[in-house]
């Protein structure tokens, strides 16, 4: 099973210790339906499984006022943040009915061993 | 997705408010996926609100302004539109619909929305020798008439209207308002006579009289004056009356000719059946002024508007089964400026009805409601607008009334909540005070499309904080939206996603027997997920399958994932469980000594009685669980949360009850229990009610001779209510098993997310207590037994401390990073 969600928004690193493709271990650590936060070199992303057997990575930080998406509800392709319920596209990371600006989502799929790979990239 | 050619052809005839709200409402339900769209429109513009005829007439609006759907947006949305089409013809063997200058449309459903036509008595001299109108002679139902009429008027003095209902009364304000002297003539005694009794109708009368109209009553006009132009109107009782312009508002008629020819049932409308379909025809349906539906042809737009909604959601499959069954139609008006709201029936139907009246004749005001088995079945309110929200509201949903009627004519100023005087606020007033949302905010959300309360919250989140200022955001939209306010269907579901009210809901739950939240959106929704719906459904189905429920906790909220509230850090709170507030030095130390060892950041005394330990990060939560070696508070889930007491007869030298003792009970008893919304409950030991039992969802309040009253639908949050005494009790037992069976029949019966107070109030506290005290339906031993399933069931969830349903349920960040950095590049 190999499932890529769309291309990332073009963004800077910050730290370039999190460049690069990385293997952040079995998709099983995340309950199903659920996220988990990872942290790779400097930097924070939220990774999520659907019922649906797709992944996502997003920032790990709501835009708003910085709740932990990684403890959000996910509901089809729509990310609710814990603390004032904005809704995100997990997907494209657009908002959905708010004007927070959008999440930086990653690519992110599953290899064949059922390990989590995501890509960082940066210009 | 279907290619072109594999879907069937929709096509709509008539492109008014109901024909193009029905386009507009399949394009939001993705009815494309199935259908190509195409409308024929007699009219030569793309499609606007017809309501603001008036506002064009009287000036206030700008023609241009009033477009709903422009011809732009038929193209956007790839809809044929066929504009300046009159259709002739519907062929219903070979299926095609005829439009004028040679239109043929096969069509594989058909909908009809013709709308009505003003009605033209009969009258000598009312046509010139071409068979047109005389000169000066006009009706108002179109954007054409309407520019007929100014254009007229320029050149005119004195203008007459014939018809003294709504409409003939916003023809006399414009025309007033375009600097004419302006007579209204009425066949009847009084005003608006369908919808007023006679001496609301004689006071609305001398309002407007104030503002300079005269009127003339029961005149039947019998002839037009005038040779080339209008000069007058002849009478039959002789008189005549001068004029140069007259608009004749008498009435409407159904256009029903075409769906007649084609061999369509009709009587006063096209007979229609809850599924808007025609009674010998199941391919064409019909919506509108031009349908008739149980009986009831309908003259205002809200109720098309829930017939457009209904019909796409058929006919997209979005909800297959959808029904119109019927409006109950409350509308409020402003008549030249004097409000006035209507709904119902005007008169009394029975010996058993109660009328309620108040008159105040110096003022013009004039209230009056009709009660039917403790329900609002009709009222007219004119020259108060204070009193409408209520009233209106208490009719559309049928909630009961308050045994004080005169609460409801002179609601109390306690009450009465914020003023709901919106329109004198200034832009940057601030309604909604939990997100900060101007009444400039909602106001542009409204230009920006949102025509019902929950588009409006849903797009400025305004009343989605503590929901307390949503009467002023409906006050906002209403004025905003210049009487195009749409009852959003999905306010009645049980939860957005699934388009079904709860016991809709309930019933499929049972019949499909769907136990886990993801059954319940593939069986129910097509498979669709949607976020905002899955907590929600989790504590249906708790409440209904108990330990046979398929608990999946993706669908919970985080605070019900790991048992305990998230902070505005990302921190958590512990509230262990404090049995009626009464702890031990043991419990004090424990705590202590778990604050310490874990750092929390604050230790609280929380408005509940008892001690909240914040800013713990979701690792140590089993930890802090263990060291404290309490159950949980549930300060966190909606459930049962927290019985206050008092002292009471233990210490208090006024105790005349138990309340520590009961108070502890109750807490064991009922603790961790599901429902709808939080419960919190409360026992003081005398009236002096120090443990503030009235204003709990449930209290009990000891009263001398060993007895308890017991309280419900009290509030003191973000609304203030006494609760209500649904009984006295004599035991302990007695009180306990009374709680319980309210609290059963709550969660059983209230909306997600409705407390208690809202609850209480909807249903009314004769109601209840008839059902829950006097066992008026049956059902208290069941109620009692399920309750006592409920809490034979119950678990502390923070034996998931030892016990995690997955390794990660408290990890934030999962530690197996098999290759940090593995750059592969
Ligand atoms: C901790 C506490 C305040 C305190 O420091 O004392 C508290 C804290 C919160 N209250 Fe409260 N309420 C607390 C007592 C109250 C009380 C007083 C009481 O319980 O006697 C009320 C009024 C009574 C009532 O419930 O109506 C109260 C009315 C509310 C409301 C308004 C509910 C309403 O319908 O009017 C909300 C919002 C909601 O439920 O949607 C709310 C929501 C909240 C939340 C849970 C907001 C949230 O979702 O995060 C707060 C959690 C803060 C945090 O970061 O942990 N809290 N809250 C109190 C906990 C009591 C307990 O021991 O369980
Ligand atoms: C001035 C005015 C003010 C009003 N104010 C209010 C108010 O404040 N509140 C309220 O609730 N209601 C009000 N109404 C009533 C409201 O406008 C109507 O209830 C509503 O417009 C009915 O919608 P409909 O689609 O059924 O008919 P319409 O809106 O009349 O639409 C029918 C359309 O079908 C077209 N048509 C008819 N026959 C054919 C044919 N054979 N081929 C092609 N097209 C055809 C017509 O040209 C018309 O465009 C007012 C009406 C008027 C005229
Ligand atoms: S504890 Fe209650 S009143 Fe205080 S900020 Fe939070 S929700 Fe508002
Ligand atoms: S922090 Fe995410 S919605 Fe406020």
């Amino acid at each position: 099973m190999v499932l890529i969600t769309k291309a990332p928004d073009v963004f800077a690193v910050s730290d370039m210790s999190s460049y690069g493709t990385h293997i952040l271990g079995s998709a099983a650590q995340i309950p199903i339906g659920e996220g988990r936060r990872f942290e790779i070199g400097g930097m924070a992303i939220a990774v999520f499984r659907s019922r649906q057997g797709r992944v996502y990575a997003t920032q790990a930080e709501c835009p708003h006022r910085a709740g932990p998406l990684a403890d959000g509800l996910l509901g089809g392709e729509a990310l609710v943040c814990p603390l004032h319920n904005f809704r995100f596209d997990v997907g494209t990371g657009e908002p959905l009915g708010n004007d927070c600006p959008a999440l930086r989502t990653y690519p992110v799929s599953v290899n064949e061993a059922g390990e989590i790979l995501v890509a960082i990239s940066g210009s | 997705m279907m290619n072109a050619s594999e879907k069937q052809k929709l096509v709509v005839i008539g492109n008014g408010m109901a024909g193009a709200r029905f386009v507009e409402e399949m394009v939001n339900l993705g009815g494309q996926d199935t259908y190509d769209i195409a409308v024929i429109g007699e009219e030569s513009c793309g499609n606007y609100n017809r309501i603001l005829l008036s506002g064009v007439l009287s000036g206030s609006h700008d023609p241009n302004d009033i477009f709903i759907n422009p011809l732009d947006w038929y193209a956007e949305n790839n809809v044929t539109l066929h504009s300046g089409v009159r259709a002739i013809g519907i062929d219903r063997k070979g299926k095609m619909a005829y439009g004028s200058g040679g239109l043929l449309l096969p069509y594989d459903k058909l909908v009809i929305a013709t709308g009505s036509s003003a009605f033209v008595p009969p009258m000598d001299g009312l046509y010139d020798d071409d068979g047109d109108f005389k000169k000066g002679a006009f009706v108002f139902r179109t954007l054409d008439d309407c520019s007929a009429i100014i254009k007229h008027a320029e050149g005119a003095r004195r203008a007459a209207v014939i018809g003294g209902g709504l409409l003939g009364l916003e023809a006399a304000r414009g025309l007033m308002n375009r600097g004419l002297e302006v007579d209204v003539v009425h066949l009847m005694g009084w005003l608006m006579d369908t919808q007023l009794d006679s001496l609301s109708g004689q006071l609305l009368q001398q309002s407007l009289e104030e503002l300079g109209v005269q009127f003339h009553l029961e005149k039947l006009t019998t002839a037009v004056l005038g040779d080339d132009r209008v000069t007058g109107l002849q009478f039959k009782d002789g008189d005549t009356l001068d004029c140069d312009l007259v608009v004749m508002s008498a009435g409407i008629r159904p256009n029903v000719d075409l769906a007649r020819m084609a061999g369509l049932h009709v009587r006063r409308g096209i007979l229609v059946n809850d599924g808007l379909t025609c009674r010998n025809d199941q391919d064409i349906y019909a919506i509108g002024e031009c349908a008739e539906h149980r009986s009831q042809v309908y003259g205002l737009v809200a109720p098309l508007w829930e017939q457009a909604r209904v019909l796409a959601e058929r006919l997209t499959e979005r909800n297959a089964d959808s029904a119109y069954v019927g409006s109950r139609i409350s509308t409020k008006l402003k008549v030249m400026g004097v409000e006035l709201a209507v709904a119902g029936s005007k008169d009394p139907l029975d010996d058993d009805d109660e009328v309620v009246t108040y008159v105040e004749p110096n003022r013009n005001v004039y209230k009056k409601v009709i009660v039917r088995d403790g329900k609002v079945t009709g009222a007219i309110l004119l020259g108060d607008g204070l009193t409408m929200p209520r009233i209106l509201q208490a009719f559309d949903r049928g909630e009961a009334l308050p045994e004080n009627r005169s609460e409801l004519l002179f609601p109390l100023a306690a009450d009465a909540g914020p003023s709901l005087n919106v329109e004198d606020m200034p832009d940057d007033a601030q309604i909604c005070n939990c997100n900060g949302v101007t009444k400039g905010r909602i106001i542009a959300a409204v230009d920006g499309g949102c025509r019902s309360l929950k588009a409006v919250c849903d797009a400025t989140r305004a009343g989605t904080g503590c929901g307390s200022c949503k009467m002023q955001v409906q006050a906002v939209l209403e004025l905003a939206a210049d009487g195009l306010v749409a009852d959003d269907p999905s306010a009645h579901y049980y939860v957005p996603g699934i388009p079904l009210t709860k016991p809709e809901l309930v019933g499929a739950i049972k019949a499909m027997e769907l136990r886990s939240v993801s059954r319940v959106f593939e069986a129910l929704a097509g498979g669709r997920e949607d976020a905002g719906s899955k907590h929600g459904l989790a504590s249906l189905l708790r409440t209904i399958w108990g330990a046979e429920y398929e608990d999946e906790r993706d669908a919970r909220f985080i605070n019900d994932r790991v048992h305990a509230n998230i902070q505005n850090d990302g921190t958590f709170s512990v509230v262990p469980r404090i049995y009626g507030g009464v702890t031990t030095p043991d419990q004090l130390r424990r705590i202590a000594d778990a604050a310490e060892k874990y750092e929390a950041r604050m230790v609280k005394i929380t408005g509940g009685q008892r001690i909240d330990l914040l800013g713990i990060p979701k690792e140590h939560l089993p930890a802090v669980w263990q060291e404290v070696g309490m159950p949980s508070g549930h300060a966190y889930t909606k459930a049962f949360r927290t019985c206050k007491t008092c002292v009471g007869t233990e210490f208090c030298r006024f105790g005349v009850g138990d309340s520590t003792k009961l108070g502890v009970q109750i807490e064991q008893r009922f603790q961790g229990i599901e429902s709808p919304h939080k419960m919190k409950l409360a026992v003081s030991g005398c009236p002096r009610n120090c443990a503030e039992s009235t204003t709990k969802d449930v209290g009990a309040t000891a009263i001398e001779g060993g007895k308890w009253e017991v309280y419900i639908g009290g509030a003191a949050g973000s609304r203030v209510r006494k609760g209500d005494v649904l009984c006295v009790t004599d035991t302990h037992d007695e009180t306990l098993l009374i709680m319980g069976r309210f609290m059963q029949y709550y969660r059983e019966n209230a909306r997600y997310l409705e407390r208690t107070y809202d609850f209480v109030e909807r249903t009314g506290i004769e109601r209840l207590r008839q059902i829950l005290v006097e066992d008026g339906e049956g059902i208290c031993d069941r109620l009692d037994q399920d309750m006592q399933a409920a809490v034979d069931a119950y678990q502390d969830p923070w034996l998931e401390a030892g016990d995690p349903v997955h390794p990660n349920q408290f990890v934030t960040t999962p530690a197996e990073l098999t290759a940090p950095a593995a750059a592969a590049r």
